[in-house]
């Protein structure tokens, strides 16, 4: 077989020998060679190894390419960065749990509602994040033109596209895990062999979701008549959107954010008894996992879990069947061949008549080129999830009731400043980070015209930065009004976060082009580049500093309003002087850093 | 070796490639030509069964592609126009890659390596990664890949551009002997000063239809009255307005 290959690797000094051949006697040695593509007279079959060979060797390349010492520091400031995360992870966890291990009677029950709420949540992330990795693995790649025309057996081609699909996918969620069992393990003193548990658990719930996301991805590119993979992709935003939903209604988090609404301490243990979504796999690894550490292991919520992912591994692989090569056909003729934009050209250039027609003509390709690119319409999907579900947050805090003060009401939406202020630095790193990457492959173009990188730079910032605002007022704006806050809230939160939205704007654009891909081919991947993580921790800094100058005045503030007396005014003008001052540096230093990078840049 | 009957294919309400009726035989090297957007890479796209037909059939040496596509497949070497290389892959793991995908590997797949690799002048670069090819170096290096395994019949997708005089020449050479040897090939070019001189048969494809289809002979003779070769023949086919646009372009 082809990866048993065991040929020795030669130097070319070796390969080509001392003699050389001319033009002619390669030509006949290379017609006249004795390979037959029928070897021993049967079909070619290339396993499953193979198929995936060209990755493995990819990820050694890549990885051989972190050793060298100009890579190496990036990669220990991420890993340093990464064992941190881990390691905050076990001690919350660890010290959660080492309550309600204390806890009689309810102590383990909240433990195992904890874990089912962790791993549904998993499943839908699993899900949504499958499905739009499929959506790319199994139509949308280019290795699949040399593996659709070449004699590839449905089922490897299937179980190779699965298998890579499911990595992509999950090995965030997989890391993410480590810590949880890790805690769960420790605290309930699992033994040697929860370990081994856990691994057996963990398995089979990646694989369910993979094979779901696939087989939803090869039904929705068969079936839509108009196989335009933004139609595909606007349902998956919509199906995600109404997932999400019903998963806030399954958890009903409020409920157990507020024990004191129920009548009895009895009717709280019956609530954390019942099943969170008994037919989700998200169920059965709590089963297995909380069993199996109690000392009676739940073997059938196992079971489950394995059967569940064979019989899922056998219907995907039925569907893959019968549906693919039609949708992979389908998938090809899904590029928009005609564009109708003239109302929208129209209505571009009357709207972007006073910028003169150099910016005119920059902001509309960008736009375009935005709304035309799918890795792009996917990433807005995420964004939709994450808006919901903040919202969903905000909407059911327990602000009412026994203990919750005005001070306490007022205090939240100003924390929410940092929230939303995070939330805002990932937008911004899906969409204004790539900004200068992606112009990689057209820098020919644009450094040869007499376009000035000022303008350039400016123009993606203003597009990044509009709909970001927009998003930004909207969330604090609904959330401030949702929460009832004084005007002298609502008026700091306001301005705060139409500053922070310019600065982290400016951050991202800035570091994008400090540290540009501009050799990759998908910008979903560009914000999860060493750069991106800087950007990501210099975001996270510049919003805690304001959060952190700003705590001072509005503190004061809301003490006087509490009670009684005057708030400084000194408290006033030096916070919010400083926090404004902060993000104004971070708005336009970057930004001059990046145009004389881009100025200087030699192609 | 190369049947194609009623072959269409539809994009919505757009046909790309309308019923072409095609016979390549064995042993032949078949141009196919036409002007850009005609349906050639479509049709060649169906040939390798990348893309499946709206209606019609495409035969390989006997074998249905859509219906035993890896029989059809098995015997098939294809060379797109925008040939996909993994770049982090050495130009060698590629070809060993390929050659996999075809069931063959070994010394017999060394050797021949060597020889495809000597032929392209890229021997010196075969434990690079492709990253670090230039766009001519992947072209000779996806063409290399498509004799590899020897197939009966290879169907190309402008195989000159990027190539330089030396590889261009190599490559009409080696067409020329792989057909003459009973292998056959189906190229798409526009370079008509290729197709004149290596082709055995040319077809005209425009509108999705095949205009004419013979030998060079057969071709002056039918339609070409008086033309002064290929490049003549080729424009009064598809684009005899062309050279008055050209003026309306200049004056405007």
């Amino acid at each position: 077989m082809p990866e048993g290959s065991s040929a020795p690797r030669r130097t070319s000094a070796e390969v080509t020998g001392p003699r050389r051949v001319t033009g002619r006697q390669a030509v006949l040695s290379v017609v006249e060679s004795a390979t037959d593509p029928l070897q021993h007279g049967k079909l070619p079959d290339p396993s499953y190894n193979h198929l995936l060979r060209p990755k493995v060797l990819t990820a050694v390349s890549r990885a051989a390419k972190t050793g060298d010492r100009s890579h190496g520091w990036r990669w220990t400031v991420v890993a340093a960065i990464g064992l941190l995360f881990w390691s905050f992870v076990l001690f919350v966890l660890t010290r959660v749990l080492t309550v309600f291990r204390n806890t009689p009677e309810i102590g383990s029950l909240l433990a195992g509602k904890v874990l089912g709420l962790v791993f549904i949540s998993f499943f839908m992330i699993l899900l949504l994040s499958n499905i739009i990795t499929a959506l790319s693995t199994f139509f949308l790649a280019k290795d699949l033109e040399l593996l659709v025309s070449a004699p590839v057996n449905w089922l490897t081609l299937y179980a190779a596209k699965l298998t890579e699909s499911m990595l992509h996918s999950s090995w965030m969620i997989g890391l993410m895990a480590v810590p949880i069992f890790a805690a769960y393990g420790w605290v309930y003193q699992g033994g040697l062999i929860f370990p081994f548990i856990a691994i057996a658990t963990f398995i089979p719930f990646l694989i369910i979701p993979a094979v779901v996301g696939a087989a939803i991805v090869i039904v929705l590119v068969n079936a839509f008549p108009a196989r335009r993979t933004k139609d595909i992709l606007s349902i998956v935003a919509v199906l995600t959107g109404a997932g999400v939903v019903l998963l806030f209604r399954l958890l009903r988090p409020e409920k157990f954010a507020r024990p004191e609404g129920l009548q009895s301490l009895v009717d709280f243990i019956t609530l954390l008894r019942a099943p969170t979504a008994p037919y989700l796999p998200s169920e059965w690894v709590q089963r297995t996992i909380m069993s199996s550490l109690e000392g009676k292991t739940d073997w059938l919520a196992l079971y489950l879990l394995w059967t569940t992912a064979g019989a899922a591994l056998v219907m995907g692989a039925r569907l893959h069947q019968s549906l693919y090569t039609a949708g992979y056909t389908k998938a090809q003729e899904s590029t928009q061949r005609w564009v109708r934009g003239r109302i929208v050209r129209r209505a571009g250039h009357f709207v972007l008549q006073p910028f003169g027609i150099l910016r005119r003509e920059l902001v509309m390709k960008e736009l375009r080129v935005f709304f035309r690119d799918t890795t792009q319409w996917s990433q807005l999907i995420l964004l939709a999830v994450l808006v919901i579900v903040y919202v969903f947050n905000v909407k059911f805090l327990p602000l009412s009731g026994a203990g919750i003060t005005t001070f306490l009401v007022n205090t939240i939406p100003f924390l929410n400043l940092g929230l939303a202020g995070f939330v805002l630095a990932s937008v911004a790193a899906r969409f204004i980070f790539p900004a200068v990457s992606v112009e990689g492959r057209t820098l020919w173009l644009l450094k040869s015209s007499p376009l000035p990188m000022r303008a350039l730079l400016w123009s993606k910032f203003w597009i990044g930065t509009l709909p970001l605002l927009a998003l930004a007022v909207g969330i604090i704006g609904v959330t401030d009004a949702m929460l009832q806050v004084t005007q002298f809230i609502f008026a700091v939160s306001i301005f705060t976060i139409v500053f922070l939205t310019f600065a982290i704007a400016g951050l991202a654009l800035g570091l994008g082009a400090v540290f540009p891909q501009y050799d990759t081919e998908n910008a979903a991947q560009i914000p999860t580049s060493f750069g991106g993580l800087v950007f990501m921790m210099l975001s996270a800094g510049l919003v805690g500093g304001v959060v952190l100058l700003e705590a001072r005045p509005v503190y004061g503030y809301l003490t006087a309003e509490a009670f009684g007396g005057v708030p400084d005014p000194m408290d006033m003008y030096v916070g919010f002087g400083l926090a404004g001052l902060l993000c104004l540096l971070c708005t336009f230093v970057p930004i001059t850093v990046a145009l004389r990078r881009l100025e200087r840049l030699e192609l | 070796m190369i049947q194609l009957k009623g072959l269409t294919k539809r994009y919505g309400t757009f046909t790309a490639v309308d019923a072409i009726n095609l016979h390549v035989p064995r042993g032949q090297l078949f141009g196919f030509l036409g002007p850009n957007g005609a349906g050639k890479t479509t049709t060649l796209r169906m040939i390798a069964g990348i893309l499946r037909p709206t209606a019609g059939t495409v035969h390989i040496d006997g074998i249905d592609v859509v219906d035993d596509p890896i029989a059809a497949k098995a015997v098939l070497g294809y060379i797109p126009d925008r040939p996909f290389i993994y770049e982090k892959l050495t130009g060698a793991e590629f070809l060993r890659f390929v050659a996999g995908l075809y069931g063959q590997d070994g010394p017999v797949i060394e050797r021949r390596m060597t020889e495809l690799l000597t032929l392209f002048d890229l021997i010196e670069w075969r434990d690079e990664l492709v990253e670090s090819y230039s766009h001519g170096m992947r072209q000779k290096l996806i063409i290399s890949s498509a004799f590899l395994h020897k197939p009966k019949v290879i169907v190309v997708d402008e195989p000159m551009v990027g190539l330089d005089p030396k590889a261009a020449r190599i490559l009409k050479d080696l067409f020329r002997e792989y057909t003459k040897r009973g292998h056959t090939i189906l190229m798409s070019t526009h370079t008509l000063e290729v197709a004149e001189s290596v082709c055995d048969r040319v077809a005209i494809i425009q509108g999705g239809r095949i205009r004419a289809a013979g030998t060079m002979d057969e071709l002056y003779q039918n339609v070409g009255a008086g033309a002064k070769g290929l490049e003549e023949l080729f424009l009064r086919l598809t684009g005899e307005n062309a050279a008055r646009e050209l003026v309306e372009v200049l004056d405007a």
